[in-house]
């Protein structure tokens, strides 16, 4: 919180430094621009605007424009046979909603079950990754010898590639693998079946547990000493130290690695898809399910579940930074608990979808 | 030293031991089996009795079109990165440095983009690619790869810019260099190391890529490394060639990791940026 943002409220109460705004004179605007950075004015706003927009318009060809185009692709059906000529058809027909109706009509149980499949890998991994990686933090705060090698460690399992690890796992966990090997079992822990969830969300953690542990540790980092130091004096033990006083103030840091987390592993697909395969119940998720409808020319009943695959991560960000306040932009807004800010963003989110 | 924090000391090391056991031993084990004679590849003796490069020869069979691959994942992630980094810089620093109506709400679009299922995105331009011929194409992969780079990159620059003191510009802009000049001559310059950083970052993600690659090419000669590893064939249907697979597991990460324990203390940074503040 170090910024040097001006309060919240001064850009958008200040009328001549709208975004986009023109400047009316030029001789006024080369006055504005000498009193330094940092405090809106025509020329600013219209510097911002010069240097944003190709970003923004980056932005709209390759995301809005395919959301808005999902949107509408979801409404149209396959091509094929047409019911009242018996021609074939080489546009795909218009049907409304039939594609949502099929979803939670006929193909509900393959939709319910890459939808739980998803929520369940969601939630137990990113269970599993925070507490693991609040330890490694924790460890690696303490670690002063061997503090270099721990952290050159922490990165590699995020410098793998997914589809690589997924190959690694796969291998790992092979009927003649180590992993048998260790436990003394035979399990054929990459056929359909619990097992094979388990595998999904072992490889999964191993890979991102080390993230959260590299973003809590940052957070760690600016802990002051003196805090412990009165928390000691005042009697507390390291377990009250660890829950009154470094949970709370990791917190913020904490709350955006879980909510990048979530929203990662809500579209997980390289993982399962590698490590145990295209169409297997036990293990297929949203994406996949999406995907495959995809390549197989069903694009129609494809976007469907791509719109509904993105509404749920939707109202999933929305949650964590409505109810929990995750301040996702970095500028420290919500942790200080200004209200107008958080709603702001919520407009943001908001306007993306309808826009 | 009392008993117990000889205690807490060992404790500390038992811990340092086992987050690195815990990072380290399936890379570990990637690289032994990779080290493996294909007539042994199923031992699990922790050292390869017998140390043989077999596989990697396997690897560079041409029928398995792996220098080709990496050739395309190159290509594919390098120009991602760039593209990416060009528009970031801009943006970043207006970000950064301008005040302007709105900005707030930009940078909360932003970032929310990177964070969009790519799966929404890889439907209807999968279908769109197909109508205009772009599929196995480079473009039809560096495209929709700009929709998790750009915010990536964006979003890194930010918090770099928002560290340098205001200072250095109000300096140069004094001795009357416009802001155009200060942001060429002196932020530039001094945020290299963030643009490096952040250019690291964003090429590890494009690099990993590998929904996109997957939906947008059906052709060997266009397949990105990721992509055609995990389509490796044996010597029949039925047997996955998990030695080959392992040795050019180990190819493809080798170069990332090795680049990510050269700069791992920026590359920390850069990863953090924006958790602590």
């Amino acid at each position: 919180m170090v910024d040097t943002e001006t309060p919240p409220g001064t850009a958008a109460d200040e009328p001549r430094g709208a975004f986009g705004g023109r400047s009316r004179r030029p001789a006024a605007a080369a006055v504005r621009r000498r009193r330094g950075p940092g405090r809106p004015s025509a020329g600013s706003g219209r510097m911002a605007a010069l240097l944003v927009s190709p970003t923004l318009l980056v932005l709209t060809v390759v995301v809005l424009y395919p959301t808005i185009m999902a949107l509408r692709e979801s409404l149209y059906g396959a091509k094929g046979l047409d019911p009242k000529t018996g021609f074939i058809r080489t546009t795909e027909p218009f049907v409304g909603l039939r594609n949502y109706a099929d979803i939670f009509g006929e193909a509900s149980e393959r939709f319910w079950n890459a939808f739980w499949n998803t929520t369940f890998f969601t939630v137990v991994t990113v269970g599993l990754e925070t507490v693991i990686g609040v330890a490694m933090a924790l460890v690696m705060h303490r670690a002063f010898r061997g503090r270099a090698l721990v952290r050159a460690s922490i990165l590699v399992p995020w410098a793998v590639p997914t589809a690589i690890s997924a190959l690694l796992w796969r291998w790992i966990f092979h009927s003649d693998g180590i992993a048998n090997a260790l436990i003394g079992h035979q399990v054929l822990w990459t056929t359909e079946g619990f097992h094979a969830k388990v595998a999904v969300i072992i490889a999964e953690v191993w890979k991102t547990a080390p993230f959260i542990g590299l973003l809590v540790l940052a957070g760690l980092q600016v802990i002051p000493k003196e805090v412990y130091e009165a928390a000691r004096i005042d009697g507390a033990g390291p377990l009250g130290q660890f829950w009154r006083i470094t949970l709370p103030l990791v917190k913020p840091a904490l709350l955006v690695a879980v909510l990048f987390r979530c929203l990662d592993a809500l579209r997980m697909f390289d993982l399962p898809y590698i490590l145990v395969g295209a169409q297997k119940t036990s293990v297929e998720t949203l994406s996949m399910l999406a995907q495959d409808q995809a390549s197989n020319v069903r694009f129609g009943p494809a976007a469907a579940y791509a719109v509904i695959l993105f509404l749920y991560v939707f109202l999933i960000a929305l949650g964590f930074v409505r109810l929990l306040g995750a301040d996702v932009t970095g500028d420290g807004g919500a942790a200080r608990g200004n209200r107008s800010g958080r709603r702001r963003r919520a407009v943001g989110y908001g306007a993306e979808v309808t826009a | 030293m009392t008993a117990s924090a000889k205690w807490r000391a060992r404790l500390l090391y038992a811990g340092v031991a086992a987050v690195v056991a815990y990072c380290l031993a399936p890379f570990y084990w990637m690289v032994v089996s990779s080290l493996r004679r294909s007539s042994d590849v199923f031992d699990t003796s922790l050292l390869p009795s017998a140390v043989s490069f077999e596989n990697y020869r396997a690897v560079f069979e041409p029928s398995q079109g792996f220098t080709r691959a990496l050739g395309n994942s190159l290509i594919v992630a390098g120009v991602t990165t760039a593209l990416a980094l060009l528009l970031a810089t801009f943006t970043a620093y207006a970000m950064a440095r301008l005040e302007f109506r709105f900005k707030r709400l930009v940078l909360t679009l932003i970032i929310a983009t990177s964070m969009f299922p790519v799966v929404s995105i890889v439907v209807p331009l999968l279908k769109l690619f197909t109508d205009i011929g772009w599929i196995n194409t480079y473009q039809a992969m560096i495209v929709p790869s700009m929709s998790f780079a750009l915010p990536l990159a964006v979003w890194n620059l930010t918090t770099f810019f928002r560290q340098m003191p205001d200072e250095l510009e109000q300096a140069a802009m004094i001795d009357g260099c416009t802001r155009g000049q200060a942001f060429r001559k002196i932020i530039v310059p001094l945020a290299a190391p963030g643009i490096f950083t952040t250019a690291i970052i964003t090429f590890i993600a494009a690099w990993n890529e590998f929904l996109i690659a997957l939906s947008m090419t059906n052709k060997q000669a266009m397949q990105t490394a990721p992509v055609a590893i995990s389509k490796f064939s044996g010597a029949t249907q039925f047997e996955t060639p998990f030695g080959s697979q392992m040795a050019a597991g180990v190819l493809v990460t080798v170069p990332l990791v090795v680049m990510v324990l050269v700069f791992q203390r920026r590359i920390v940074a850069g990863l953090t940026a924006g958790a602590a503040k």
